[in-house]
């Protein structure tokens, strides 16, 4: 159990707003931190790994006092059991994968595992290269396990996908769900990203301005009016052709590109770029299994 | 003849050594600091350090020499401990490593500059420390400053002239350097001996810069 209540003043690009996080993240869980760029998500995991300082507050975890300003408790990062995977990787460019475990165990269990956890997401054949010869999926997936080498109470992934191509977004996203499932560690990731969102987290924390708005399952937030027997996807919208009394929207859900028809009326509210949910009345979907 | 020669070829290059191994000691915590601190007065400390790349030599060896002198508060105390730095081999050192403290400096600090705070944040979060993330993480990605700041500051202390004529003078295995020599024979006209000076100095360092560039980019090579 992780508890979280701390205020920091940020510097944002519509100025200083006083940020007030407060959170509790239950063992085992995936929560994302999910919100526009500047909100605040980045800070509040920078400040869990103690790379950045609350101006007050706590944070707890599992007993354990990590930060507390009444009592003027700052547990440096190194004395705090997290795993942090950056945006930008962050491998050390002079170490090879296998070395850039190695550097992160300390035990000789931890050193034994290291192969184990290569082998996990199949970078045997590339244990004895550096970083710069590695293709961007590479790197993240070195990043990951170069996390958990220290067996972590905590996962923090800082938006890791963020700079991957979609279909290697897709593969990591269901690497790290079957990781999690696999390993039960308690996991928070910053993202804006939807599909992403939906896909890995059980709870999500939606961060707007330096506060928290809302903390609930995914669907929940993503589609409020949930209704029961009904068939929903999210999509991004790509095109919009206007056809009086109709309009044909181009959507991109997954990987698939949908067209369907709506009214004008429905399509005048919507933007390309921007996500819409379609869903039909699951009254009679034809359903065929894949092979 | 030919044993003073081997003599100030010898003292020249211990003079480089010594200087550029006490650069390297000091160079590697103040470039971090100009890097990485945030304090306000950074800048003048940055302008100090940058200072003999504009300054004519013989400035600094003349405030070298009125510091080093028994008159001087710096001189005295120096006296009266047993250390005498004018004309002296010390005190050539003194003047070298400030002479030369700009090239070893400057080449740390725009390489320690390049390195993604990330890789430093990422190692503190595998609990490593701050000077084990040093050892470990960052001096092995800027070795390629190191090393260019190594060779800068030993050429240009081989090469140095006005600083050491200042505060040395031309005494024969104390202050006596290579090129102090070629021109005391080109005084005396001796042309043969400045000649052997001369070619020496070149052969040796366009060898040690030779050898450097090929290595570096065999290395740089390896990371591509």
């Amino acid at each position: 159990m992780i508890l979280v209540n701390v205020t920091k003043r940020l510097d944002t690009a519509e100025g200083a707003i006083n940020a007030h996080f407060e959170l509790s993240i239950n063992d085992s869980e995936f929560l994302t931190l999910f919100g526009p760029s500047g909100a605040g998500k980045t800070t509040l995991m920078r400040m869990i790994a103690g790379l950045e300082k609350p101006d007050s507050g706590m944070i707890v975890v599992d007993g354990d006092v990590w930060f507390d300003s009444s009592k003027k408790i700052n547990l440096p990062p190194q004395n705090r059991s997290i795993g942090f995977v950056f945006q930008d990787y962050a491998l050390f460019p002079t170490m090879t994968v296998r070395e850039n475990l190695l550097f992160a165990a300390e035990t000789a269990d931890q050193r034994h595992n290291v192969d184990e956890l290569i082998e996990l997401v199949e970078l045997t054949a590339l244990s004895n290269r550096l970083p710069a010869t590695l293709s961007g999926g590479q790197k993240q997936r070195v990043a990951l396990i170069r996390a958990l080498v220290r067996h972590p109470k905590i996962l923090l992934l800082d938006e890791p996908l963020s700079a991957l191509d979609p279909g290697m977004r897709q593969k990591l996203q269901d690497e790290l769900v079957l990781l999690h499932k696999r390993l039960g560690i308690t996991t928070l990731l910053v993202s804006h990203d939807i599909a992403e969102t939906v896909k890995l987290s059980d709870r999500l924390a939606s961060i707007e301005k330096g506060q928290i708005t809302q903390i609930s399952s995914p669907m929940e937030f993503f589609s409020p009016q949930t209704l029961s027997g009904k068939l929903q996807l999210i999509g991004e919208v790509l095109k919009i052709e206007e056809d009086f009394p109709v309009a044909i929207i181009t959507l991109l859900v997954g990987s698939s590109v949908v067209r369907t028809v709506v009214s004008s009326e429905e399509a005048a509210v919507l933007t390309i770029g921007g996500h819409a949910i379609i869903s039909t009345k699951a009254f009679n979907p034809i359903v065929i299994p894949l092979k | 003849m030919e044993s003073e020669f081997l003599t100030t070829m010898a003292l020249t290059f211990k003079l480089a050594a010594v200087t550029t191994l006490i650069l390297l000691i000091i160079a590697i915590p103040l470039a971090s600091f100009l890097v990485f601190s945030k304090i306000r007065f950074k800048s003048i400390i940055e302008t100090i350090v940058s200072m003999p790349l504009v300054l004519p030599p013989s400035v600094l060896g003349f405030y070298l020499l009125l510091a080093f002198s028994p008159a001087s508060a710096i001189g005295s105390f120096l006296t009266d401990h047993g250390i005498r730095l004018a004309f002296s081999f010390e005190g050539l050192v003194v003047g070298s490593v400030l002479f030369s403290l700009p090239f070893m400096v400057h080449p740390i600090q725009s390489a320690l500059s390049q390195v993604p705070l990330s890789i430093i944040e990422a190692s503190y979060t595998l609990g490593k420390s701050k000077i084990e993330t040093m050892i470990k993480v960052v001096l092995p990605s800027i070795r390629h400053g190191l090393i260019s700041g190594i060779v800068l500051a030993f050429a240009h202390t081989v090469g140095e002239f006005g600083v050491i004529l200042m505060i040395g003078g031309n005494i024969p295995g104390e202050t006596r350097v290579a090129s102090i020599a070629i021109y005391d024979e080109v005084e005396s006209l001796n042309y043969a001996m400045a000649h052997q000076y001369a070619l020496t100095l070149f052969v040796v360092t366009f060898s040690i810069l030779l050898l450097v560039y090929t290595l570096n980019k065999k290395s740089l090579g390896e990371i591509k």
